[in-house]
C-alpha cells in the first residue's frame, strides 16, 4: 500500500483531492460517491490541520489507500493530538437561518459519506480509516 | 478557486469556480465581505463551474446569508448548482435557507 505524506497545511487539500480521484476511479465509483469521498477525506484532513495539530505547518498527513474486491480503504495518519471522537449530530432542520449553527458539520459528512469510519490511536499517531464499499449509495 | 465578480445595477454576480476547501474558503470571504462593505446585499453565486465545497465553503455561504438577510436588506441566492455541490448543501441542511435558480439570468431576475 503506497503512502503519500503532505505537509500539514491547507494547501495540500487540493493535492490530497488529485490523489482521491485516482483512487475513487480506480474502484469505479459514480461521480456521486466519487465526489462524497473526496469530501470526506477534505474533511478529515482539515480536522487533522485545524484541531490535531492546532493549525498549518506544525505535522505531516500521512494518505495511503488500497483497494478489494469490494471496498476503497483510506487511511490517514496524524501525529497531532489525540482525536476524540464526539457525538455525531445531524443538522438541526427547521431553525431559523440566524440560530442555524454550522459546527460539527465535516465530521458529519465524513460518517454520512462513508460506509465505515475507524479511529484508533497507535504509537503516538491518529490512525483514521475510512471504507467505501462498492454497491451502495452513498 | 476563481472568482469572477460582475456588478449590475440591481445586484452583483459571484462566479465562482473550481475548489472551495479550507485553503480557499477565506479568500471567497473575503469577497462577499468586500460586496456587503460596499452597502450591496443582494448577491447572485453562480455555481456553473464549483467542482468541490466543503464544510468550510458552506460556512461561508451560510455566513453571508445571515450578513445579507439581516434587516430584510437583501439575499444570496445561488444559480447553475451542479447536482454534487447540491447534494451537500442538501446533506449540511442548508437548501431551505436559499432560493436555487436553473440559470444566472432568472437568479438576477428575482432581484
Amino acid at each position: 500500500m503506497p503512502t503519500f505524506v503532505f505537509p500539514g497545511k491547507y494547501e495540500s487539500l487540493a493535492k490530497i483531492a488529485e490523489l482521491v480521484q485516482i483512487a475513487t476511479r480506480e474502484f469505479g465509483l459514480d461521480s456521486c460517491a466519487a465526489y462524497g469521498v473526496e469530501t470526506a477525506v477534505d474533511e478529515a484532513c482539515s480536522n487533522i490541520i485545524e484541531h490535531a495539530y492546532g493549525g498549518e505547518d506544525r505535522g505531516e498527513i500521512e494518505f495511503s489507500y488500497e483497494i478489494t474486491a469490494n471496498s476503497l480503504i483510506i487511511t490517514l495518519r496524524d501525529h497531532g493530538k489525540k482525536f476524540k471522537p464526539k457525538k455525531i449530530e445531524k443538522p438541526k432542520k427547521n431553525v431559523p437561518l440566524k440560530n442555524r449553527s454550522d459546527h460539527g458539520l465535516g465530521l458529519y459528512f465524513i460518517h454520512q459519506w462513508m460506509d465505515e469510519v475507524h479511529y484508533d490511536h497507535r504509537e503516538g499517531y491518529n490512525i483514521l480509516t475510512l471504507i467505501k464499499n462498492k454497491g451502495t449509495m452513498s | 478557486m476563481e472568482i469572477n465578480h460582475t456588478e449590475f445595477k440591481r445586484c452583483d454576480v459571484v462566479k465562482v469556480s473550481g475548489r472551495v476547501d479550507s485553503s480557499t474558503a477565506p479568500r471567497l470571504a473575503e469577497k462577499i465581505n468586500e460586496i456587503t462593505d460596499a452597502g450591496r446585499f443582494r448577491i447572485v453565486l453562480d455555481l456553473q463551474d464549483l467542482d468541490f465545497i466543503s464544510s468550510a465553503g458552506l460556512r461561508v455561504l451560510i455566513g453571508a446569508q445571515k450578513t445579507c438577510k439581516r434587516y430584510n436588506r437583501g439575499e444570496v441566492v445561488l444559480a447553475n448548482v451542479q447536482p454534487n455541490i447540491l447534494s451537500a448543501l442538501d446533506l449540511a441542511g442548508f437548501t431551505p435557507f436559499f432560493k436555487i435558480f436553473d440559470d444566472t439570468v432568472s437568479a438576477v431576475g428575482n432581484f
